[in-house]
């Protein structure tokens, strides 16, 4: 095994984890050492600076909860209404499979292993700085494999992740890694909720191969503590006339990216990068997104809505890669962003690279504040100010929202934003005066 | 009771293209409870903007002149607050809202507006309950309350869903800006019931129209013409047949 020989000065805040990142991990330790963090010179962060982690040193060491406060934790983190309570449920404390409180014994069709992979430490030429970190400091793999043409319904996927108080300058960083591989004409909903207190790093990385004619519907919550770090990486791989469809809905985290890098490998395949986010404060939120069309006849959409109030930012970039065989592509992008203050910002860069000649391809992008005319609207009907504004960034999220086809996770991130709206913006939630 | 609604002198003003236009030039009008009056006027003339400044939209800004409406200074008041005080204006062009429920929108606005006034709020159970019998007497389908507001809704059913939410929402001032335009016989008859319906000693009504064929169910009191931002002609119900005839070029004649 090789040794770690790390230049401590280089790697700044993670010195101390990967100097203790031996074995299989040097490998992985080394690279990152070697390209380091990310700087706002690289053109992938250009717009997300991740300077502010170096006022950290991350530790392996954290605080875990009793048993019976994450039990508790776990019971709100799921909607209130118990629709996804039976769900088979994989959970992660710190970044680390948690046995205990998952339910992986429910899981009949589907294979499950967990544990330190030897693959998930390897180290390709393009693998990307927030990938060799979580290779060379994560300890925990959950594999799922939903085998040929088996419906594996929903999965929750729960992180809880509990970092240290604001005042001190050590706090942990987890780097859990979740692949999932789809068989043949398969199907299955991944449900990612993520939760968290305190100071920390939260680093996954996820890798999906959806297999030929396979269905993948991908959605995360993501609620990490309001001093936390985000930075997460999600490759999806699509073969021949499968599907993956995600959405991300995020509020939580001081920064936070979420980067996909979807590859429509077979020809007829889809890939759905939709998403949403709320942000306060000074709170950043980067969706990033490389689609690649390397097959014909592939579709991509993406659908992103950004809602900025107080003094955060909203970034996002979206590449769509178009290569020579891909002809027949059809790739439409927009992001739309509304800004409830001056202050806000959303910066957005799409990006076409197209090398096909026979494509349809869009994009777009919007940024306003709330419409006049419907505030008026509703003001007009009695409803006061405060509320109104509430009602129209309810409706602005809600949209988008609704791209998730799956009804009792469409339902879950719906309740989950109306909470959100109701502690962010204000007011009562809307009367519900549904006709069912 | 006869200074229910006191218009006097009411001016105001927009700004547009970074200039400001006056449209408002000393409107002076008073309805007493109980009456349902009726505006008419070329188009330009600043009826919908009249209907605008007293449902409290701030786009209009007021240089002078006053409205008290059942006592109060209603120009002093917020949006929400006139809604409550029993004000409600039925938009010449309703408001889409996409991603706002038709059936929740319509269950926050009567909730906030029974909060307003001190009166308890409806459960899910009651409003459904309230809702249903007004799309009934309204013709409209039940439908109609699962769709987003106003999205996708023809100009008919726009203006049918302006007549639902004036029904639930009981007001003692309904202003209807050409709430008639657009629709068929059969509509105008429904939008006509549900003013008729209302009606009351303590409920009144500003119906700005060009048709003497909505005038013909409402059985108006009084007819006021309006040009270039003011009252130049007030009369009884003949008044709109003679416009209905002439057109408005005799008045504007006279005023100028
Ligand atoms: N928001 C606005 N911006 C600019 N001009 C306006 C605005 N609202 C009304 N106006 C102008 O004021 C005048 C009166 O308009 P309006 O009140 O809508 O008339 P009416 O309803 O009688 O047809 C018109 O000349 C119109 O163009
Ligand atoms: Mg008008």
């Amino acid at each position: 095994m090789n040794s770690v020989d790390i230049s401590v000065s280089d790697v700044g805040p993670f010195a101390q984890r990967l100097a203790a990142a031996g074995g299989v991990r040097s490998l992985a330790a080394n690279a990152f050492a070697e390209v380091g963090l990310p700087g706002t010179k690289d053109e992938a962060f250009h717009y997300t600076s991740l300077r502010s982690l170096n006022r950290l040193k991350f530790i392996a060491d954290s605080v875990v909860p009793s048993d019976a406060e994450l039990e508790s934790l776990i019971d709100n983190a799921l909607p209130s209404d118990g629709s996804l309570a039976s769900a088979t449920r994989i959970v992660f404390v710190n970044g680390i499979f948690s046995e205990k409180f998952s339910t992986v014994s429910g899981l009949s069709a589907v294979s499950f292993t967990h544990g330190t992979q030897e693959e998930q430490h390897s180290v390709a030429d393009n693998d990307l700085p927030l990938v060799l970190l979580n290779r060379a400091l994560g300890c925990s793999t959950a594999e799922l494999e939903v085998p040929e043409g088996t419906d594996a319904g929903t999965i929750v996927i729960l992180s809880l992740n509990f970092g240290n108080a604001t005042e001190g300058d050590e706090a942990p960083s987890f780097h859990p890694h979740l692949h999932v591989r789809v068989g043949k004409g398969a199907s299955v909903t991944l449900a990612e909720m993520i939760i968290g207190k305190g100071v920390y790093l939260n680093n996954p990385v996820s890798v999906i191969n959806v297999a030929k004619e396979a269905s993948v519907t991908h959605t995360k919550l993501q609620r990490e503590s309001a001093d936390a770090f985000h930075l997460a990486t999600v490759s999806p791989v699509i073969a021949e006339r499968g599907t993956y469809n995600s959405f991300t809905l995020g509020f939580g985290a001081q920064l936070s990216r979420h980067e996909v890098h979807a590859y429509l490998e077979g020809a007829g395949s889809a890939v759905h990068i939709n998403g949403a986010q709320l942000l306060v404060d000074r709170q950043v939120g980067d969706i990033t997104s490389v689609i690649t069309h390397a097959a014909p006849n592939c579709i991509s959409r993406q659908t992103v809505r950004n809602v900025l109030a107080d003094r955060a930012r909203g970034v996002f970039q979206g590449k769509v890669f178009v290569e020579r065989i891909a002809q027949k592509t059809d790739g439409y992008q927009m992001n739309q962003a509304l800004l409830l203050s001056e202050t806000a910002e959303m910066n957005a860069k799409p990006e076409l690279e197209i090398y096909a000649d026979d494509v349809k391809c869009s994009h777009g992008a919007t940024v306003g504040a709330l419409d006049d005319d419907q505030l008026f609207y509703l003001c007009s009907r009695g409803i006061p100010d405060a509320e109104a504004r509430r009602i129209l960034v309810e409706a602005f999220l809600i949209e988008a929202v609704g791209l998730v086809e799956v009804d009792d996770v469409r339902a879950a991130l719906e309740g989950a934003l109306s909470a959100a709206l109701v502690e962010r913006i204000g007011a009562t939630t809307m009367g519900d005066g549904s006709l069912s | 009771m006869s200074n229910f609604l006191k218009i006097s002198g009411l001016h105001a003003k927009i700004e547009a293209d970074g200039g400001d236009k006056e449209i408002l030039r000393g409107v002076d009008l008073e309805i007493p409870a109980g009456e349902l009056h009726v505006i008419m006027g070329p188009n330009g003339c600043g009826k919908s903007t009249l209907a605008y400044t007293l449902a409290g939209r701030e786009d209009y800004e007021v240089t002078a002149g006053s409205v008290s409406f059942k006592g109060q200074d209603l120009l002093a008041m917020e949006p929400d607050e006139r809604a409550a005080a029993g004000v409600f204006l039925a938009f010449q062009s309703p408001v889409e809202l996409p991603g706002v429920n038709n059936a929740n929108f319509l269950r926050t606005a009567v909730n906030s507006v029974r909060r307003a006034r001190g009166e308890a709020e409806m459960d899910a159970v009651q409003f459904l309950k309230t809702v249903r019998a007004a799309t009934k007497s309204l013709s409209m389908q039940d439908e109609m309350l699962k769709r987003n507001v106003n999205v996708g809704f023809s100009g008919g059913e726009k203006k049918r869903n302006e007549v639902l939410q004036m029904t639930l929402l009981q007001p003692s001032l309904a202003i209807l800006d050409e709430t008639d335009s657009g629709l068929d016989v059969d509509a105008l008859r429904i939008v006509a019931d549900g003013v008729n319906k209302l009606r009351a000693p303590d409920f009144s009504a500003l119906v700005i129209t060009h048709h003497q064929r909505l005038l013909d169910y409402l059985s108006p009191d009084r007819i006021h013409v309006m040009a270039k931002g003011r009252i130049i002609r007030s009369g009884g119900p003949e008044l709109a047949r003679q416009i209905d005839q002439d057109g408005y070029a005799t008045f504007l004649a006279d005023a100028a």
